[in-house]
């Protein structure tokens, strides 16, 4: 087996209560593999640990119980081989889209001829070009992710972690972003880890989709989705897509109920 | 037959365009100034209490040409400036330390929180015995009123930095010390220049309450001789300068904040 891979095993995560509040299980024991150069969907439930399981991939949260190894290396704290979407804005407000482009190029000291030579690349790869000197404020949301999407690839990470990055977008933009999302992909091969609820968004990008069960979560069932890359904006009408839209739809409608009621 | 007027139909918050407001502004300093000036014309206050416009501004003419008070007032924005920036320089950096960091928070903050209340006027006579009436004292005056205030306003926006700031950083690999050049400092500027921009003002009212009680110089102290002097005029001149000082300083301090700050203010 190799070692280049993300490796998550028995990690667990319980939250300690909040005053009268007991404690909160937020994920049960989850073991995933990543094989370089994979694009693996998890798929599940609003509240059912996908942030939380991402964050501690990160590095941002530390698990209960279990491991996280990326290439053989355990994970103990954030660092740059892993870069990270998130939902929420997170630009820097304070720095241009070209400067946020930046930021950990500048942590790691590049030149700054290098970096503005990455950036300038990265830039032009998400469709910014124009709006290098913008603030953040002065974005689009669509644009502020592709932007957030530019920083974290500028960096050149291991392994790419996308959390619900085009959930907060309308539904237009959603669909353009998802396309941005997958020509990167196709072309550079760069592993990610994409946390979403939208069963149309897992389908159309990765190679596999793992459903996880409602609160608390777990990995309850994987699905390899075999369409062919590169894959167009046309493959959503394939009846292909369809039917590994409704299975994965009966996954998840059960559990979506559960935690309607949990 | 139908008036032509502007009509100033009031919504709640709604906006007004630049040139009512500026028009507005102005005329309530223009009516308070007929006010006042009706009240001493008409000899209904005696100019005893309460000197007429036109006396105020011909004693300050003669202050300005006779009495030497150009340097009165250099003497006041020297003492100002000088214990604002021991302040802030002091100031600043301690509050972004404790707000960054929760150990160096729970150290002071109980201290400085009691501090703060503090009165700093009721040390003037404790800071005359100590140093005199110098400089000294008149910047430990400025400085116990603004230093403790500045660093507990600093700790808490300090303190309020986005956490999500934070982590995107360190998931670009930042380390500790860069969260807080790289995201602390630059997130908490704006909001700390503001800030500054607050304790400068209350500065001056510090120095004057000091140039009040002991000085030998500075507006302050012209105004506590013209009290001698029953010359309301000198003292209502010598007050509106603090106040127009203080409103071209806080313009400019504005002025200066949105410069250095442009994605703070869109
Ligand atoms: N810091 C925290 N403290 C307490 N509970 C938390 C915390 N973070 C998440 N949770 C809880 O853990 C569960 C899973 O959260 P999360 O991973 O954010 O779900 P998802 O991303 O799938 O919507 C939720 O019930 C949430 O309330
Ligand atoms: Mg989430």
């Amino acid at each position: 087996m190799s070692e280049r891979e993300l490796r998550i095993r028995g990690v667990t995560r319980t939250f300690p209560g909040q005053g009268r509040a007991g404690p909160t299980l937020a994920l049960q024991p989850t073991d995933v593999t990543v094989a370089p150069g994979e694009f693996v969907a998890i798929l599940g439930p609003s509240g059912c640990g996908k942030s939380t399981l991402l964050r501690i991939v990160a590095g941002l949260d530390r698990p209960t119980d279990g491991s996280v190894t990326l290439n053989a290396r355990p994970v103990t704290g954030p660092g740059p081989d892993r870069g990270m979407v998130f939902q929420s804005y997170t630009l820097f407000p304070w720095l241009t889209v070209e400067q946020n482009i930046r930021f950990g190029l500048r942590e790691r000291g590049l030149p700054e001829a290098q970096q503005q030579e990455i950036a300038a690349r990265f830039i032009a790869r998400t469709g910014l070009r124009g709006f290098e000197n913008h603030w953040p404020r002065q974005l689009s949301g669509g644009m502020q992710q592709r932007t957030a999407l530019a920083r974290a690839l500028a960096n050149d990470p291991e392994i790419l972690l996308l959390d619900e990055p085009f959930g907060a977008l309308d539904h237009q933009t959603r669909e353009l972003m998802q396309e941005l999302l997958l020509e990167i992909w196709e072309a550079d091969r760069k592993t990610v880890l994409f946390v979403t609820h939208d069963i149309d968004e897992a389908v159309f990008l990765a190679n596999r989709v793992l459903v996880m069960s409602a609160r608390p979560g777990r990995i309850k069932a994987e699905l390899p989705i075999p369409l062919p890359y590169p894959r167009e904006w046309t493959v959503k009408t394939t009846p292909e897509f369809g039917r590994l839209k409704a299975q994965l739809m009966a996954e998840i409608r059960e559990e979506v109920r559960k935690a309607a009621v949990a | 037959m139908r008036l032509h007027l502007p009509r100033l139909a009031m919504e709640p918050l709604k906006p007004i365009p630049a040139g009512v407001r500026a028009v507005l502004g102005a005329s309530f300093f223009a009516l308070f100034v007929v006010g006042w000036g009706l009240c001493t014309w008409s000899g209904l206050v005696p100019p005893l209490f309460l000197a007429s416009p036109d006396r105020t501004l011909a004693a300050g003419w003669a202050l300005l040409t006779e009495f030497g008070f150009l340097g009165d007032i250099a003497i006041t924005i020297w003492r100002v400036v000088g214990g604002f920036l021991i302040a802030a320089l002091l100031g600043v950096p301690l509050g972004l330390l404790m707000g960054a960091f929760k150990p160096v928070e729970a150290f002071f903050e109980p201290f400085f929180s009691f501090a703060r209340y503090l009165p700093a006027s009721a040390f003037i006579p404790l800071l005359i015995l100590w140093a005199g009436v110098g400089e000294a004292q008149k910047l430990a005056v400025i400085f116990i009123g603004s230093f403790f205030q500045l660093v507990i306003m600093v700790t808490v926006i300090a303190g309020s930095t986005r956490l999500d700031l934070v982590e995107a950083a360190y998931t670009l690999g930042s380390r500790r010390l860069s969260i807080l050049r790289r995201v602390v400092i630059p997130a908490a500027a704006p909001q700390i220049a503001e800030t500054l921009r607050l304790v400068l003002g209350w500065a001056w009212t510090y120095v004057i309450v000091a140039e009040l009680i002991g000085a030998t110089s500075g507006i302050g102290h012209m105004i506590m001789d013209s009290q001698r002097l029953l010359d309301t005029g000198q003292m209502i001149f010598g007050i509106v300068v603090i106040g127009l000082i203080g409103l071209v300083t806080d313009v400019l301090f504005k002025a200066l904040n949105r410069r250095l700050f442009p994605w703070a203010t869109l």
